[in-house]
């Protein structure tokens, strides 16, 4: 069994995992966080996007205990990192995802709203094809490319205010 | 995915005396490689030694005309060093091309180099930029590195350290990726250096591989024209439900054409 003390969402937590245990799986299973998806579970969708140290990964493809030390952000704790106390305020990424309608069945939401604020932590203007670019390791099975980068168009406004 | 332990090595020696212990380990960077292969059970190592943290293979140095870059950089890392870009802004771009953003924050060069994958990129640079791949042991120039279909030339225990590349005068890589898979199909890296042109293909082979007739036009005259009508012999060459071995040939001449004429 591997010991994994990481951050998550800002929260200090120490788990006792079998050594093969995904990152993913740690989250979801582990910690009831499943706002994290499964879709390919092979480094190719993208919906189990979550942030180490800052920047986008796929857990899906990496072992908890590669994770032992840093920090990690989910979907769930993405609104919270924009100010104290936001509740149910939604990160500006987020906001821009309900204003443009950038989701159909919305499985694949949560990657591409991680992949999108990687994106704009970056890159806070991107162009069109830069957006394009910075989502090529995230999959939409409904299609619904256009409206998703209009939203990232839309978080970029947001976020510069 | 079966059972396994892992362990992160705290020291280079640390990793090398795990290796020394477990015949049965393997080293672990980014996994973007090794973590989808044990998840298919394509590989059942007793241990995984994790050594993307170590402080031995990070860092990046450019001097005598020769850029170094510590086995455990990212891809991400490659592509935005101002190191890189200044020295050789053609391994920055085809590093800033790899997989996608997601896969570039954890995939690593040495995971790269070491695994050798026919259709990876870096294949390509080493063999154009004239790279040792330094090892705890060694130093091995990449034309005796890469050995063959996913083989290198390292031996049980050895750990790349680190890859020096020969800035050269100008280059430019250009791949046709698999609109689905991301991979090379074919990708030519082309690079004039002081003593001569290099030209390296990867994807359309069982291993990247220097394309001399290629080389040997452009010494000539550095011009997308000199290429015309070139192509790779077609023999040996992979062939598969996605492209025929002519296929690959036709397509490594065009990349070397859009390549040369990139830098022209």
């Amino acid at each position: 069994m591997a010991k994994v003390a990481m951050t998550v969402n800002g929260k200090a937590v120490a788990l006792e995992l079998e050594d093969r245990t995904l990152l993913v799986d740690a989250l979801r299973d582990a910690l009831g966080l499943t706002g994290t998806h499964v879709g390919c579970d092979s480094t190719q969708c993208g919906c189990c996007t979550v942030h180490l140290d800052g920047r986008s990964v796929k857990s899906c493809s990496m072992l908890a205990p590669q994770a032992d030390g840093r920090a990690i952000l989910t979907i769930e704790g993405l609104a919270g990192i924009e100010g104290p106390g936001s509740g149910d305020a939604l990160h500006p990424v987020q906001q821009a995802f309900t204003e443009c309608h950038a989701l159909q069945c919305g499985f694949c939401t949560p990657g591409m709203i991680m992949a999108a604020a990687g994106l704009l932590a970056e890159n806070p203007a991107p162009t069109e094809e830069e957006i394009v670019h910075a989502l090529e390791g995230n999959l939409c099975r409904c299609t619904g490319y256009v409206n998703i980068v209009s939203a990232v168009q839309r978080a970029a406004e947001l976020m510069r205010g | 995915m079966r059972p396994l332990v892992y362990r992160r090595a705290a020291s280079l020696a640390e990793a090398e005396r795990l290796l020394a212990e477990h015949p049965a380990a393997t080293l672990l960077a980014g996994g973007m490689t090794l973590i989808p292969t044990l998840k298919l059970r394509l590989a059942r190592p007793s241990h995984v030694v994790d050594i993307a943290r170590l402080a031995e293979l990070r860092g990046i140095d450019g001097k005598d005309g020769r850029l170094t870059v510590g086995a455990a950089t990212t891809h991400a890392e490659v592509a935005g060093a101002v190191a890189v870009r200044r020295a050789i802004p053609a391994l920055a771009e085809l590093a800033a091309g790899i997989g996608d953003p997601q896969v570039r924050n954890a995939g690593t060069l040495g995971g790269s180099v070491a695994n050798n994958d026919p259709a990876a990129d870096y294949p390509a640079a080493v063999l154009a930029l004239d790279a040792t791949i330094e090892t705890n042991r060694r130093t091995i120039p990449a034309a005796e590195f890469l050995v063959g279909m996913f083989a290198t030339a390292l031996a049980p225990g050895e750990i790349v350290l680190r890859v020096g590349f020969a800035m050269p005068e100008r280059a430019a890589y250009r791949k046709f990726a698999h609109p689905a898979s991301g991979y090379a199909m074919a990708g030519v890296f082309v690079a004039e250096h002081r003593d001569g042109v290099r030209v390296a293909v990867t994807g359309a082979g069982p291993g990247a591989f220097r394309w001399r007739e290629a080389e040997a036009a452009l010494a000539k005259r550095f011009n997308a024209g000199s290429l015309a009508g070139l192509e790779p012999d077609a023999s040996g060459l992979n062939a598969d439900i996605h492209a025929s071995a002519e296929y690959r040939a036709n397509l490594a001449g065009v990349m070397a054409r859009r390549a040369v004429a990139a830098i022209q």
